[in-house]
């Protein structure tokens, strides 16, 4: 049975969430993937203040499909998690709760996760028609140029996703292989 | 001579990859439904499940199954009896791609100047097209709208030649192992061995066309890959890696032969949506 969990994150919501469980997301989160996070960092070495608070917020890596005439947006699934790890734990300390994604953390991620008692997500990758259902009104806030890459504001509804990496380190990645691989 | 006009090639690319972005190849739909029959972990049968509600979704409303609709992959089969008429062929290949990509509301995902200012190129061209001149008078197009996710996991290695038969075993595995849930298993592998090192990217690319599953015609090749399949699953992975039996779904592997010095080995890794499309001309 998914957990359903309501964005912006809670740190009383994050204490009741465990790698393996599913959830049903609703509320805001905010788009971002890899040439927005380089000028999210420049911006904060500049001292200057980000287009959208981050405190509290959720960072999905994902970068749409262009929307049909009359749809929300277009394919909307996860992208590779892993090219964000030198940005997310600077995001972290300055407020990032939730990250959804797809695919392996690096260590530094997963301490800062523990260390800011932060979350982990994972969407589904290649499923963006499913998850593209669960959209129901996405804005471009910054960075339009970048296009597909621009910062996104989405308001979603039972958007499903798997909790990977919890604030007690708990990481699904490890803990399912183990379970499942055979030793010859 | 038989003629082929540009007009022709440009709307054959342009359709081939709007349909390959929405419509999953039978044979890879059929080998995610066996996947998730004898698939043992609960979570990772229900994973299996959303995918196929995805790929219900994607081709009934024609939403591309994954927003990455890749570097546009062309694998040209071009008979030297072909005379192209009404332009130049790569040209047309081009425009195609510009076309489709446009007209399907697929993502533009090239970049210019990929080691510093990456500026989109808006069209997702230029399409990376490889061409192999054949027999006859018929031009085969075979197109891979191929995910970067996925492509980032592929790898080289010139193994020396005493490392062998084991030696490719162990390459491939580790690198699946390492790549983990990244490449959204599972996954089919294609594996090229020999040749050149350019050469042997190339057979593992080309080796992803084949039918999933379909075994190499060569007994002893069929065993390798029977192998590699079966170490690659015991790594516990399993769908999007959240544990489980299936974390690949194929290995095809190509051989060609090689430098008395050399065992080049490459592996192309593509992930479970295993879009291609292929049009004879």
């Amino acid at each position: 049975m998914a957990k359903k969990v309501s964005l912006p994150l809670t740190d009383e919501a994050l204490k009741d969430l465990r790698a393996g469980d599913n959830v049903l997301l609703t509320g805001i989160m905010y788009v971002a993937r890899d040439s927005a996070h380089k000028r999210i960092i420049e911006t904060l070495d500049q001292g200057k203040t980000l287009p959208f608070d981050i405190n509290g917020q959720t960072i999905y890596y994902m970068g749409p499909s262009p929307a049909r005439p009359g749809q929300v947006i277009g394919s909307a699934g996860p992208t590779t998690s892993g090219r964000m790890d030198s940005y997310a734990p600077r995001l972290m300390s300055t407020g990032l709760k939730g990250m959804i994604g797809k695919g392996n953390r690096s260590q530094a991620v997963k301490d800062a996760i523990k260390k800011y008692k932060a979350i982990y997500f994972a969407a589904i990758g290649g499923a963006g028609a499913l998850i593209s259902k669960s959209i129901k009104k996405a804005e471009v806030i910054a960075y339009e140029d970048l296009g597909a890459e621009a910062i996104r504001r989405l308001e979603v509804e039972n958007f499903p996703a798997t909790v990977i990496n919890d604030i007690y380190g708990g990481d699904l990645y490890e803990e399912g292989k183990a379970k499942y691989q055979v030793k010859v | 001579m038989r003629d082929i006009d540009c007009k022709q090639i440009t709307e054959t690319v342009s359709n081939l990859f709007q349909e390959a972005c929405v419509y999953l190849p039978e044979d890879v739909l059929a080998a995610i439904k066996q996947a998730r029959q004898s698939e043992e972990s609960p979570v990772a049968r229900d994973v299996l499940g959303r995918i196929l509600e995805n790929v219900d979704i994607s081709s009934k409303e024609k939403i591309p199954l994954c927003q990455d609709t890749g570097s546009a992959v062309v694998l040209l089969e071009l008979g030297q009896e072909v005379h192209i008429t009404g332009g130049d062929l790569y040209t047309a290949i081009n425009e195609g791609v510009r076309q489709g990509y446009d007209k399907g509301y697929l993502r533009k995902s090239m970049v210019h100047q990929p080691f510093s200012a990456r500026v989109n190129t808006k069209d997702n061209t230029p399409a990376i097209i490889h061409t192999d001149i054949v027999p006859g008078g018929k031009l085969k197009i075979s197109v891979i709208p191929k995910g970067g996710g996925s492509e980032n996991c592929s790898r080289l290695t010139a193994l020396p030649p005493a490392k062998g038969r084991q030696g490719i075993i162990d390459f491939v595995v580790n690198l699946v192992d390492e790549s983990g849930s990244n490449p959204c298993p599972p996954i089919v592998i294609g594996l090229g061995i020999g040749g050149t090192t350019d050469k042997t990217m190339a057979l593992a690319k080309r080796a992803l066309l084949r039918k999933v599953g379909e075994p190499n015609p060569d007994p002893e090749v069929a065993e390798l890959e029977r192998e590699i399949m079966q170490q690659v699953n015991n790594l516990g992975i399993g769908p999007m890696g959240y544990g489980g039996k299936i974390t690949a779904l194929a290995v095809h592997a190509e051989v060609f032969p090689a430098h008395i010095a050399s065992l080049p080995v490459a592996v192309n890794i593509q992930c479970w949506c295993d879009r291609h499309k292929e049009s004879i001309l």
